[in-house]
């Protein structure tokens, strides 16, 4: 139908802490929300605060795209169906997150990667459904 | 509470039962363990069931159905890996609390040849993000935890193949155990890598089991038995808030937790220990639990496992039945099956792996998401 050509191109999240704005000038971001009575933040959404058990609303803030890999392990055998081998990582976010990652644009091999190195968060297209809508997803590389 | 003892254990061989339910698993556990403890279901007050994969299908009253349906109470307990300790734990319980005499708890699984754990996580549809975020599978897990050992104390991956030298070493002995062969560290090192630096064979595999255990108050065991086995702690806790935790389980500080509640409860401390069953479900995560269990100090794991102290024979024998890595990982059985192995030692009955004159050992099962338990068995 004419209307659904002229619709924009709908992009969705892989898992809802991936915030995308509405401005496609403004790129993705990680979305943590941030315990306004002891500080600690998490990944997403929580409905009181683990740490502390304060059940104020939390602040929500968008977390740098900037941090360091912490721990990784080499993924040689996964579920069927899923490219290996892959570079399965921690990363630290200097807001006090660990994120649960991909490190790409590095040989998935011990040698190539070093704790504590800078790494930089990017987006891209990783499924396209049949209506076109895109699924988005966060992964890490080496920053530049 | 009053005090606890164990008077009986029945456990099939781990392996692959395809032809079998897995109620006649438990059942055959069950008749083995009530006959080690010279009781029939006429004795047995209540029944707990450690079984995940049917944790909606009354695994605990189809066991009965094969053995005895008297009307006891039946828990059925899923509790992931923790499962089949969990349920041991409700019947420990069921006892402790002076509301039963003799209680039995069942441990049993089905998993064929079922592939790899974990994974997926709150996907917002269409695709699951395994494999493009990160790994939440069970070697991806646990490799990195291992490397964070690495990190924190510069432990080489040959250590941990070290570890799984010595489990498969182990397991040549245990009759029970679904794999019994001997590798040379080059073996384990030039196997395929699952998820470094876990290779095949540092990985536990999958398999169908089942254990059970009857325990009864001491002065109910004076009708049975002359020789009681104390459980002297059933330890049971949950993952407490640690920054990483939520991305990266943290295994360290919930087994540090639940050693040191399980210590103070049971009187003991590592040094007075004879041998130990842990949770080693990858040779890396075996390597933390040293240290984590205070088998030795912060650090010293990696020499631990150099110096093979953890051999039988070594200071403190770790997995002598070949752990999960060689006698499979049926997850609701495990459990159960790690505190029969202290139990087999400390009666003298372990065959050619026992531990010469244990009198106290430790039990210790995770299971992600994560518990852990940890239950300590005396003479």
């Amino acid at each position: 139908m004419a209307e659904a050509e002229t619709k924009e191109k709908q992009v969705k999240p892989i898992l809802p802490f991936l915030h995308v704005p509405e401005n496609p000038d403004e790129k993705p971001y990680l979305a943590g929300n941030k315990c306004t009575s002891c500080g600690a933040t998490y990944l997403g959404a929580r409905m009181a605060c683990s740490k502390c058990f304060s059940t104020e609303p939390m602040e929500e803030v968008k977390l740098s795209d900037k941090g360091e890999l912490h721990v990784f392990s080499i993924v040689h055998q996964s579920a069927p169906g899923i490219p290996t081998p892959y570079v399965a990582a921690i990363v630290d976010l200097p807001e006090g997150v660990s994120v649960r990652c991909n490190i790409e644009g590095v040989e998935p091999d011990p040698k190539n990667l070093e704790f504590g190195m800078a790494v930089e968060m990017y987006t891209e297209t990783v499924h396209t459904d049949s209506d076109g809508t895109e699924t988005i997803a966060f992964k890490f590389r080496p920053a530049k | 509470m009053r005090d606890v003892v164990m008077v009986g254990a029945g456990m099939i061989k781990f392996g692959r039962y395809p032809e079998k339910g897995v109620q006649e698993l438990a059942a055959q556990a069950a008749l083995l363990a009530m006959q080690d403890a010279g009781v029939t279901m006429k004795d047995i007050e209540l029944l707990a069931s450690g079984n995940l994969y049917q944790a909606s299908a009354t695994v605990g009253q189809r066991i009965l159905k094969e053995i005895g349906q008297t009307g006891i109470p039946v828990i059925n307990v899923a509790n992931a890996c923790a499962t089949g300790s969990t349920a041991y734990r409700e019947a420990y319980m069921a006892v402790a609390s002076g509301a039963y005499d003799v209680a039995m708890a069942v441990g049993s699984e089905q998993m064929g040849k079922m592939g790899l754990l974990g994974g997926g996580g709150a996907s917002t549809g269409t695709i699951s993000p395994e494999g493009i975020v990160g790994s939440g599978l069970m070697p991806a897990v646990f490799g990195q935890a291992g490397v964070e050992h690495m990190r924190n104390h510069g432990t080489t991956a040959e250590q941990f193949a070290k570890i799984a030298v010595k489990n498969h070493k182990h397991s040549m002995h245990n009759p029970y155990s679904q794999y019994q062969v001997e590798m040379s560290l080059e073996d384990v090192m030039n196997a395929r890598t699952v998820a470094w630096p876990n290779t095949l064979y540092m990985c536990c595999p999958t398999g169908d089991g089942a254990a059970a255990a009857i325990l009864m108050s001491t002065e109910k065991a004076k009708q049975y038995t002359s020789e009681p086995v104390k459980v002297l702690t059933s330890t049971l806790t949950s993952d407490p808030y640690t920054e990483r935790d939520l991305t990266m389980p943290d295994v360290n500080t919930l087994t540090k937790n639940a050693s040191k509640l399980a210590y103070e409860d049971a009187g003991v401390g590592a040094d007075d220990l004879d041998l130990v069953e842990l949770h080693d479900c990858f040779a890396t995560a075996e390597m933390l639990h040293y240290e984590n269990l205070g088998l030795c100090d912060e650090g010293e794991a990696g020499k631990l496992i150099d110096d093979k102290e953890t051999y039988v024979g070594g200071k403190i024998p770790v997995n002598a039945s070949g752990g999960l890595l060689s006698k499979g990982h049926p997850l609701g059985a495990t459990g159960v099956a790690n505190i029969i192995e202290i139990y087999w030692h400390i009666k003298g009955q372990a065959g050619n792996r026992q531990v010469e004159g244990a009198k106290t050992g430790l039990a210790h099962v995770i299971g992600l998401g994560s518990a852990c338990t940890i239950h300590i068995l005396q003479k």
